[in-house]
């Protein structure tokens, strides 16, 4: 596997938030990653890049500890989540935060409540401290205008940045993101990235990113794996995947449309399809 | 030919009731866990309140319009049937009796799936669609606690409630026809109903037969609406399952 980044390795080795080893997953008898070794060290935002359906969605459920690997080993915080039990589990990801693609905001919650509900659940703070706190956490994503909306009054864009809200509401240690530029206009997607880096340096947190949004993930983060097919096929510091020759890289920042992934699926000749003789 | 197309149907059939049994079971220890999740239901009983309103309140209309108009038809046909035989001051004891017994705590509960159960399995598999119950876990919130049980508990506490107005705008509505309509004798029809009606044999079994009822409706709404697929149709199949179980 080419090693874009190796100086980037010798640091990460003494202090990463996240380790993972020879990692195997796969539903039923398809394995979906295969033999991924991933470090992330403490305070770096790092994209895991790849296209749909290539396992980064599935990689970031098992950091979070939504999945359970089968062979090898997923450390979050110095703690191994192969086999943790559900009151261990439930201690880390206190210290875990999670956007997910659109948002996952609680429809019959308003703004409001939705930055305040961890406050709520996990905290004995009296309610005037929630609502300075959540009113800061908003603030933050520029939104303390809409706190007594509900979330289907807001638009898409409007919904992650609460949601970005929502995941910072108790500082978290670690804030995963999943696809969180996905369906958004332009300005929308400029300002959830500057957010993202923003709070992770303010919070002093360390993230990962699951994306296929190239361009402007490369804008923010520290360091990008390259997964195709459930295997990390590059890894390395912005500039290095930006000055890459490897075909797989090279195609999927450049976007060109046939390379090592073919623009045609797999078929029969046309001549054969159309019922014609080949000559 | 005949017995390989035998053979085949047998398999059907016990493929299909093998099916049955499993849901059946799956279903029971999703209500064993709901139980044991129940704490916070209790604790934070607003949480509870709230999904009452819901399951509850809202379903006020559909059950008393529905009952008064099952004690109307009951009022008018006994009335008919009874005077028959020169009995038909005792339709009011067949009006209590048939709907505090039997069809107060069965219609209601008809009723009660088809409304309240059916949005409970909508709104809990939508949340599993747009991944709120996953935005739940991952906050270290556990949704069987925190979405699953005040569902459970808010529809078990509203059903007897539920059937008991049933039965009592039906008794109006026999009231209204025979009494009112048709002239039934008024002291009779009152009378006759509160002699003939018991309150543990009648009252107090149709009260635990609605309880059990909201238990088995709340349990598979909030189970079907669980593990319903993440998808539209997933929330579509699972919503008439709720109504059909």
């Amino acid at each position: 596997m080419p090693d874009l980044g190796s100086r980037h390795v010798s640091v990460v080795s003494v202090t990463n938030l996240v380790e993972i080893t020879e990692l195997n997953f796969g539903y039923g008898s398809r394995l979906v990653l295969k033999g991924i070794n991933l470090t992330v060290r403490k305070g770096s935002l790092v994209a895991i890049m790849g296209l749909s359906g290539c396992g980064k969605t599935t990689l970031l459920r098992l950091i979070g500890g939504q999945l359970q690997a089968h062979e090898g080993s997923v450390m979050v915080a110095g703690q191994h989540l192969n086999n943790m039990s559900q009151s261990d589990l439930y201690a880390l990801r206190r210290r875990l935060g999670m956007m997910f693609q659109f948002g996952a905001l609680f429809t019959d919650l308003s703004v409001y409540d939705n930055v305040a509900f961890q406050m709520h659940e996990h905290t004995s703070l009296s309610e005037s401290v929630i609502r300075d706190l959540t009113l800061m956490k908003l603030n933050a994503v520029g939104l303390r205008g809409v706190q007594s909306l509900m979330p289907s009054e807001l638009s898409g864009g409007m919904a992650r940045r609460v949601a970005l809200a929502r995941a910072t509401a108790l500082d978290p240690e670690l804030i995963l993101y999943d696809e969180p530029f996905a369906g958004l206009d332009p300005i929308s997607l400029g300002v959830i990235g500057q957010l993202i880096r923003r709070l992770n340096d303010a919070l002093g947190a360390t993230s990962i990113l699951v994306t296929h949004d190239v361009q402007e993930s490369l804008k923010i983060v520290d360091y990008v794996y390259f997964v195709s097919e459930g295997v990390i096929v590059a890894q390395g510091t912005p500039e290095q995947i930006r000055a890459s020759t490897l075909p797989f890289v090279h195609q999927f920042i450049w976007g060109e449309a046939d390379g090592p992934m073919p623009f045609h699926y797999p078929a029969k000749t046309m001549a054969n399809d159309l019922g014609l003789r080949e000559v | 030919m005949v017995l390989e197309s035998t053979l085949r149907n047998i398999r059907l059939v016990g493929d299909g009731t093998l099916k049955i049994v499993e849901r059946i079971g799956a279903t029971v220890v999703f209500l064993g866990l709901t139980l044991t999740q129940s704490a916070t239901s209790f604790r934070r009983f607003d949480l509870v309140i709230r999904e009452i309103f819901y399951a509850g309140v809202q379903s006020l209309i559909i059950i008393m319009v529905s009952g008064l108009f099952v004690g109307m038809v009951l009022g008018l046909q006994g009335r008919e049937t009874l005077q028959n035989y020169g009995s038909e001051q005792s339709v009011g004891v067949l009006v209590a009796l048939s709907l505090v017994r039997e069809l107060g705590p069965v219609v209601a509960a008809l009723l009660f799936a088809s409304r309240a159960g059916s949005a409970i399995t909508a709104e809990i598999g939508l949340m599993k669609a747009t991944e709120q119950l996953s935005a739940m876990e991952m906050m270290a919130i556990n949704p069987m606690a925190r979405v699953v049980a005040p569902r459970f508990w808010g529809g078990v506490i509203s059903m007897p409630l539920l059937a008991m107005l049933f039965s009592a705008m039906g008794i109006i509505g026999g009231f209204l026809v025979a009494v009112v309509l048709i002239g039934v004798d008024d002291g009779a029809f009152w009378s006759q109903m509160q002699a003939a009606v018991d309150f543990r044999h009648d009252i107090a079994n149709g009260i635990i037969k609605s309880l059990v009822f909201g238990i088995a409706v709340s349990a598979i709404a909030t189970f079907e609406g669980y593990e319903a697929s993440p998808t539209a149709e997933g929330v579509y199949g699972a919503t008439t399952r709720t109504v059909v179980s």
